[in-house]
């Protein structure tokens, strides 16, 4: 109970200075939305192979701005030596990273539900035909990538040039988690069901979020504390 | 004593090595449908099973010392990471003549050949994570994290082949379309030398690891003087 308590507190207060500033999700939203227009230059945006790219389009646009929220969350510690007080506070370290995490994905599934239209607009594609599967696949997956991005986001956040150490190091992992997703989405974005063995890439979405969520919840205090 | 073990070693790997080739050129006979490449197939493979050791080993080396805080693991950790890295290399690249070849293209897409990209991306981070960080304590932790996340994808590599139905030829050591005898001896067989080779490597490694570490001992001793 203590551990739930302390883990939303830390979730609170990331939320709360996020939304008072802004400036990551800001940053990311507009990201997001410029890759939307860029790549609509890099083929023709209203033809057939659009439907077929989609869903890899999406979760790139995803994982691009995604990456720049999860690097503010262990970044906007090191001021005023805040990493060093949370971590020496009787907060442990996996309720410190179960709380950042739940903040990212918070923040990371808003900017996913204000991309989502846009891209629907731009791309001319009904993404709301099968809302509760892509519901489900946006979770399973966004999960993934905050439970991934926050531990890489720890182990980067005292490293020089951590800005591009992390897209560097967090995207071969995410691999898995973007590849079953980008699959599962441009069939859902173009109406079709999940078939039957399709359902091999949700479960492969539901291992990766089990495990990865356990080792992370395992290594974190190795990496924060040591 | 070490030189010398490590000299045996080359010697006895050179040799079998030696031997091996004259077999696979000469001895062998050609695949059915492949032809001549087909004997890519004897480095090929024991590249990529000596890869996969490797990076097994270097998740050892990471838990041994998120345990024990010895930074000799890390030295460890990093060399096999390191000729690992070597062997994916020469597995990617022997796999690419190979595709020209029999498949007329260098690469595709495939699930089997993509993760094996992937497995080699993430051991390189893995060494550009620890070009980043100066402190060797710190550095050693976390190599060892990373090194202990990255196996987790490793997996998927290997269960690749059997989940996804794709471009790369079936598997041919275990289950239907099992290779002949003949050539199994020798896949098996030519990893001996390959394995020895990457054992020297991990061995010259390993000591300049250490030494590096204690030149750079006595270098930050000196500063303080």
């Amino acid at each position: 109970m203590q551990f739930l308590r302390q883990t939303l507190t830390v979730t609170a207060k990331d939320l709360r200075s996020e939304l008072r500033t802004k400036e990551a999700v800001n940053a990311s939203l507009s990201f997001a939305l410029v890759i939307l227009i860029l790549f609509s230059f890099a083929f023709d945006p209203t033809s057939e192979t659009t439907r077929e790219i989609a869903g890899g389009l999406l979760w790139l646009v995803f994982a691009f701005a995604g990456v720049l929220i999860l690097n503010r969350s262990f970044a906007r510690e090191l001021a005023n030596d805040c990493l060093e007080t949370l971590v020496s506070s009787p907060v442990p370290g996996s309720a410190l990273f179960v709380g950042k995490s739940l903040a990212n994905y918070a923040l990371l599934i808003a900017i996913e539900v204000v991309c989502l239209p846009v891209f629907g607009v731009f791309y001319n594609v009904t993404w709301w035909s099968r809302p509760w599967e892509l519901a489900m696949v946006l979770a399973l997956t966004t999960w993934g990538l905050t439970v991934v991005g926050t531990l890489f986001s720890a182990l980067t956040v005292n490293l020089r040039l951590r800005e591009v150490m992390l897209p560097m190091l967090v995207y071969p992992a995410l691999i898995p988690c973007l590849m079953a997703a980008m699959q599962l989405t441009t069939t859902l974005v173009a109406g079709e069901p999940i078939a039957g063995d399709q359902w091999a890439w949700v479960r492969l979405l539901a291992g990766f979020d089990i495990i990865f969520t356990s080792l992370a919840v395992l290594l974190i205090d190795a990496v924060l504390i040591g | 004593m070490r030189k010398n073990i490590l000299i045996a070693g080359g010697a006895i790997a050179a040799l079998l090595l030696a031997r091996n080739i004259w077999v696979i050129l000469t001895q062998l006979p050609d695949e059915k449908f492949q032809g001549a490449i087909f004997r890519i197939i004897f480095f090929h493979v024991p590249a990529a099973f000596t890869c996969f050791l490797c990076f097994l080993a270097s998740l050892i080396a990471g838990l041994a010392y998120l345990k024990s805080k010895k930074l000799n693991y890390d030295a460890f950790g990093v060399s096999v990471v390191e000729v690992g890295l070597a062997f994916g290399a020469v597995n990617l690249l022997t796999g690419m003549i190979w595709a020209r070849i029999i498949w007329g293209i260098w690469w595709t897409w495939d699930w089997r050949l993509t993760s094996m990209l992937i497995c080699w991306l993430l051991y390189a981070g893995y060494l550009v994570l620890r070009r980043a960080i100066d402190e060797p304590t710190e550095r050693a932790r976390m190599s060892a994290v990373m090194s202990v996340l990255n196996f987790s994808v490793v997996p998927f590599v290997f269960f690749s082949i059997k989940w996804f139905r794709t471009q790369h030829p079936q598997p041919v050591l275990f289950g239907e379309g099992k290779m002949d005898s003949g050539y199994r001896a020798m896949l098996y067989g030519n990893w001996v030398p390959i394995l020895i080779v990457a054992a020297i490597l991990i061995a010259v490694r390993y000591v300049q690891e250490k030494q590096q570490r204690e030149i750079d001992a006595l270098r930050r001793e000196a500063h303080m003087i």
